[in-house]
């Protein structure tokens, strides 16, 4: 079971990551990667998100009618997200503002959707909670890879904290302007998954 | 999925069932919070008010959040302490009767009854609230040390909504501070960079002849350029919008009625 365990929990992270092997949930990652606490902020969201609706869809797994599933994990995954919405604009006021339309479109996030789908509607509660936490551990550490060479590259700073000078402010770093844009995500994504493919080959798809 | 006999009184009372326990989730969530949120969305107005007067070092001050125990606590103190709001009337610029904790601007500028469009929409606003709310910082002696005026306008994405902090003779600039926008970062959203808003203090909004003066401009202004401040390198748009926003507030449509009622006779 320890193995088990594991292997749900820290499989996602890179063996079976969401955006790097199955290509789920790329627009957010594209939007909120400019900064690294944004991108932090936003895995914890999306952890807890996938977790719990994975957790709930779990639990009634066995009475929901098949013919209504997606509305039914639909309305339990969006109303999770208003809830992390409403904490975040309760407790941290200024990461709200930034990211709050993200947080919103959380519910249209493959990930969550696509672990309900797969995982959550076959397995048990426990088992299936994990599953959630893992694939949000395995979209988050995509995120911080992506965010720390947006944020370090284009604004010269790591968490806020200055790394590099930049001209503006009387220093030698000329910020790279591609990387301050969302779309500059795509590069680094997709270094990303040309990384992982080289370090593990099983994951190149045959033609 | 091992739904039995599915029928179609089961699926939808299943349904109702499962709608019923996540509004109540949300719905507790949303009440139970909502004194929270009130308290950090007027933090966040406070606090860039007392930014837009030069305040909130003073209530940043470490004696100062010590006396008063955290560092929100600072912020709600000394704008209770020095801070007067006042609602005005746009087309008229009197002083009106209202409710100036209450007033949303953008909540009376969606409003058709409470709002109209401007004449000369140089700030891409679209609709203007008639009325205001108008910030009186005064100093210790009770003296009025700076205007705050709130301005919005387009940026190169969105309305950029911000404060703009006027020295008594309305003329002088204090601060320009902007508090929402959608800019680029990096870009636009330098607009925030406290280098650029260390730009702003003692220039000049209006010339000797009592046109409105103030320009950004692309490239750098001059040394000495009393009504020029540089642009933004690489935000142009961002740049003219901030210049149209200013010009729009100071003149006829904006806040230039009250800032020649001001000027005649203060605040009667």
């Amino acid at each position: 079971m320890a193995s088990d365990t594991k292997k749900v929990l820290f499989g996602p992270v890179v063996d079976n990551n969401p955006i790097a092997l199955q290509v789920l949930g790329v627009c957010s990652a594209l939007a909120v990667t400019s900064s690294m606490a944004n991108a932090l902020v936003m895995t914890v969201a999306v952890m807890l998100v996938t977790g719990f609706s994975n957790f709930f869809i779990s639990v009634i797994r066995h009475h929901i009618p098949s013919s209504v599933r997606i509305i039914v994990q639909m309305a339990i995954i969006a109303s999770l997200v208003i809830v992390v919405d409403q904490v975040l604009k309760a407790f941290s006021y200024q990461l709200s503002k930034e990211l709050s339309v993200f947080i919103g479109l959380i519910i249209t996030n493959c990930i969550v959707m696509g672990r309900a789908e797969a995982f959550a509607m076959k397995e048990k509660p426990g088992v299936s909670f994990l599953d959630g936490i893992g694939n949000g551990l395995g979209y988050g550490a995509v995120l911080m890879v992506v965010a720390f060479f947006r944020e370090l590259f284009g604004f010269g700073t790591l968490f806020g904290f200055e790394i590099f000078k930049l001209i503006q402010n009387d220093g030698w770093y000329q910020g790279n302007g591609l990387l301050v844009l969302p779309f500059s995500s795509f590069f680094i994504i997709g270094l990303i998954i040309w990384a992982i493919r080289q370090w593990k080959p099983e994951q190149v798809e045959k033609d | 999925m091992s739904s039995k006999k599915e029928t179609p009184i089961k699926t939808i009372g299943f349904v109702f069932l499962v709608c019923l326990v996540c509004a109540a989730l949300v719905s507790i969530a949303a009440s139970s919070l909502k004194p929270l949120q009130q308290a950090n969305k007027l933090l966040d107005k406070q606090t860039k008010i007392l930014e837009a007067s030069g305040l909130l070092t003073l209530a940043l001050k470490t004696e100062n959040i010590k006396a008063s125990g955290s560092e929100p606590k600072s912020i709600v103190a000394t704008f209770e302490k020095y801070v007067e709001a006042k609602m005005i009337d746009l087309d008229s610029g009197s002083i009106i009767e209202g409710n100036t904790d209450i007033f949303d601007e953008r909540a009376d500028a969606r409003n058709l009854a409470k709002s109209a469009k401007p004449v000369n929409d140089i700030a891409g606003i679209n609709r203007r609230a008639n009325h205001a709310v108008v910030y009186l910082v005064n100093n210790d002696q009770g003296q009025l040390h700076t205007m705050v005026l709130p301005i919005v306008g387009s940026g190169l994405w969105d309305l950029m909504y911000g404060y703009l902090g006027l020295a008594p003779d309305l003329n002088t600039v204090r601060s320009v501070i902007y508090s929402d926008l959608k800019e680029t970062p990096g870009l636009g959203a330098e607009v925030l960079n406290p280098r650029w808003k260390a730009l702003w203090p003692g220039k000049k909004m209006f010339n000797d002849k009592g046109e409105i003066a103030i320009k950004v401009i692309k490239g750098g202004a001059k040394a000495g350029d009393i009504h020029g401040v540089d642009g933004l390198s690489g935000a142009t748009l961002t740049s003219n919008g901030v210049e149209y926003t200013l010009h729009f507030w100071l003149g006829d449509e904006g806040y230039g009625p009250f800032i020649t009622k001001f000027r005649d006779g203060g605040l009667n």
